[in-house]
């Protein structure tokens, strides 16, 4: 059985206790949630669940038609296999000395991130974009010390073609 | 108003309509309090039998139910008694249960309680109070989150939040407890609520598009289940506890009969065919007969009736059934491709799959299966590997427990009496001897395996089911798990006949020490305290024990004759064990400790120690 990273997205009741029930019913089937964001939907009734699940397709099967069970669950869908939009935000605090901050500052702009604090010693940037993007400058920032890295979790949209 | 109550009456367990008046309630736009509320949404459910026990958090309810001509409230000793006495009431009629208890306590003592019910697809609505909305989170007196502490046993739970929300509320309950694959749901509601007063307006429809449960089969699986039972040679029904729930008992042996399929059932199905049916095999599984057991093995397709493949059953799922096809019927898509990769997998209500099915055989739209070698290969098996021997096991002077089950079956009027069982040694005894020919009449925890469950099922179900003859078989650990409820049956009237098999002992976890633990019985045997019949007697019971083989008969007759509620203290002896058996992860088309009639004896030859 070949484990695969897989992007559930989840349209749930906006109510209090329904996260508690997604993550509980991940958690209790066995399986470790590498990422998750949650927030309300065009909809105020309803909130989207991303959640970056490893499982065998199997297994995987097992956990959407166990959460399709939930009363507040009103779809699941597997945005793994297509070509979703994935998104995610990142902050990253970088060791930043005086003379080494321009370089820092070049490297935040070739990937279109921000400099959203500057202080004595650190540099905050501020980056959104794929997994790819984000583990690059991840990488480059590690040989200035990283100090702190905040991620939102991942969240991802059906790209519009496939409505179509 | 006739209209709908017409349909509801005709749809009931499918439609998951109120069985009461619904809106066409007496109480329907007064004012009520929440607690009030409460009580009316029971009553316009067409509830008329509640379990509980009060408490400081569920005073105004009980407040509320003192004024209710409706409800007959039963009080039990505890309130996971209060649980299983509305599960077996559920089990046994088909109904709702209904359990009031207070916070706190009170709350965490139905867990048990709840989980029993989720693992076997039982509805019930279990009431909690909770203390007031402001002081949630405060770790005030008597307060737990039982919302979060049942989340992964409930089908689905409620924090009242606000007094108007109560009747959609219990309306919306019902119909979840009932509809689909039924299931535990839990309403937890503050006192403050309880309260409130609130124009009650009671819904008789609900509106929940997240849950939309499948009931019709897809017609072209039903077509491609008809064609491969028609290749089939050596086909097998493997009818599972989803048969009683969706009444497909007569549709299941309609098609065995149409097609000439033997049919091996799971612990959950028992009574779902009558066990008087020629091709009605039994009981399949750990301590299933090794007949039944070779039949499924051996089988080229499995026809999963509401059955989910429980490790009991499978065994080794690797090795179990290697050669089988499978097509695979349940309501609760999730069960589908859970254990066992299905060829036809049918999401739908059996018992409307079922007659689809049948009607296609009937048709003649496909051929009818050869079957006449395969029936008979499993009548001859069943001849040689009997459950029971008595060449083996009679004995002069100590009580055979298979035979005290055989004899307990032999006395008990099939269409008159429900059989309740704890969990252990006497629950798989019963299993295997006492036979079940009508649904909903024998009652044991499947899934969970909760000792202390069958005692108060059993109560549950007399005071549901009057009239008829309920007798709990119990083992001497399980009873006392809950044998509080004494005072209960009492009180109620529920004229339930207990029979422990008592071996002083913790008789199932002792047999896998002695079989798999060198004989090293680390806290399994018990002393010979209490006195069960003292025990009895101070409840207001009439009681006995018997010992002797000759006077067993006589015994139950006295048991059954009394009236009243009557405890049967059966003495067996500590070291038999229940055979045939599948070890734990063990094929299951090999089990230990079959009697081979061929041979004379048991075949133990795999087992050291195996002493009988």
């Amino acid at each position: 059985m070949n484990e695969m990273i897989h992007v559930l997205s989840a349209l749930v009741e906006n109510k209090p206790g329904v996260l508690s029930r997604v993550t509980g019913l991940i958690s209790r089937r066995g399986f470790n949630i590498e990422s998750l964001s949650v927030g309300p939907t065009e909809d105020p009734t309803k909130s989207r669940v991303t959640a970056i699940v490893r499982a065998d397709d199997v297994a995987y099967e097992q956990i959407t038609k166990q959460l399709h069970k939930l009363i507040s669950v009103h779809k699941i869908t597997d945005l793994t296999d297509e070509r979703a939009i994935e998104r995610e935000l990142v902050l990253f605090k970088v060791n930043a000395p005086a003379e080494r901050r321009s370089e820092i500052i070049e490297i935040a702009n070739v990937f279109r991130a921000n400099i959203v604090d500057v202080g004595r010693t650190s540099l905050t940037v501020e980056a959104t974009g794929d997994e790819g993007k984000l583990k690059g400058m991840e990488d480059l920032f590690r040989a200035y010390g990283i100090k702190e890295i905040i991620r939102t979790g991942k969240i991802a949209m059906s790209r519009n073609s496939k409505e179509a | 108003m006739a209209k709908n109550t017409q349909q509801a009456a005709s749809t009931v367990s499918i439609e998951g309509a109120a069985k009461g008046p619904g809106s066409a309630n007496p109480k329907q736009g007064k004012e009520l309090t929440g607690a009030q509320a409460i009580i009316a949404s029971l009553e316009a459910e067409g509830a008329n039998l509640v379990f509980g026990y009060p408490g400081g958090q569920a005073i105004k309810i009980y407040d509320a139910l003192y004024d209710s001509d409706i409800l007959t409230h039963v009080l039990a000793r505890h309130e996971q008694g209060a649980v299983h006495e509305a599960d077996g009431y559920a089990r046994s009629t088909g109904d709702v249960g209904v359990a009031i208890v207070t916070s706190g306590p009170g709350a965490t003592n139905t867990v048990t309680g709840i989980a029993t019910a989720y693992m076997d697809s039982v509805p019930l609505v279990v009431i909690t109070g909770q203390v007031p909305s402001t002081a949630i989170g405060t770790d005030s007196f008597q307060e737990s989150d039982i919302v979060g502490i049942t989340m992964p046993v409930v089908k689905h739970s409620y924090l009242v939040q606000d007094v108007d929300e109560i009747a959609p509320t219990f309306r919306e309950a019902f119909h979840i407890a009932k509809t689909g694959r039924p299931g535990p749901v839990l309403i937890d509601v503050p006192s403050d609520i309880q309260s409130q007063v609130t124009v009650f307006d009671y819904p008789d429809s609900v509106n929940i598009p997240s849950y939309r449960p499948t009931y019709r089969g897809n017609a072209k699986q039903i077509r491609a289940a008809a064609e491969m039972i028609s290749q089939a040679r050596q086909p097998v029904l493997y009818v599972g506890g989803g048969t009683l729930i969706s009444k497909a008992g007569p549709a299941v042996a309609a098609l065995a009969h149409a097609a000439n399929i033997p049919m091996v059932t799971t612990l959950m199905a028992k009574g779902a065919v009558p066990a008087s049916d020629p091709l009605n095999f039994g009981l399949v599984g750990m301590h299933g007969s090794k007949y039944a057991n070779r039949a499924i093995n051996r089988s080229d397709l499995i026809i999963a009736c509401g059955a989910r493949f429980s490790d009991r059953v499978t065994g080794n799922v690797a090795s179990f059934a290697p050669g089988a096809k499978l097509i695979h019927i349940d309501i609760d898509p999730a069960e589908i491709g859970k254990v066992r990769e299905a060829q036809v997998p049918i999401v739908g209500d059996l018992r409307r799959v079922l007659e689809n099915l049948v009607q296609l055989l009937e048709d003649g739209e496909v051929a009818l299966p050869d079957t006449a070698a395969w029936v008979k290969q499993l009548d001859a098996w069943r001849e040689r590997y009997p459950l029971y021997d008595k060449r083996l096991d009679e004995s002069a002077e100590q009580i055979v427990p298979e035979l005290a089950m055989k004899l307990l079956s032999e006395a008990l009027d099939p269409a008159d009496s429900i059989v309740a069982t704890e969990v252990g040694q006497h629950q798989m005894w019963a299993a295997q001897f006492i036979d079940r020919e009508l649904p909903r009449t024998f009652l044991t925890s499947g899934g969970l395996g909760t000792m202390g469950f069958g005692f108060p099922a059993a109560i549950g179900a007399a005071i549901g089911n009057p009239g008829k003859t309920v007798v709990c078989i119990a083992g001497d650990g399980s009873f006392q798990m809950n044998s509080q409820e004494m005072a209960t049956a009492a009180i109620n009237g529920a004229a339930v006949k207990v029979v422990i098999l008592d071996n002083r002992a913790l008789g199932m976890v002792r047999q896998w020490q002695k079989l798999f633990y060198k004989g090293r019985f680390s806290a399994t045997e018990l002393d010979i305290c209490p006195d069960f019949v003292k025990l009895a007697e101070a409840y207001g019971w009439n009681a006995a024990q018997v010992s002797d083989p000759a006077q067993l008969a006589a015994a139950y007759r006295t048991m059954l004759d009394t009236p009243g509620p009557y405890l049967l203290d059966v003495i067996i002896p500590r070291d038999q064990s229940v055979f045939p058996m599948v070890p734990p992860g063990g094929r299951t088309g090999e089990p230990i400790g079959a009697i081979d009639t061929q041979e004379g004896a048991r075949e133990l030859q795999a087992l050291e120690g195996g002493d009988r």
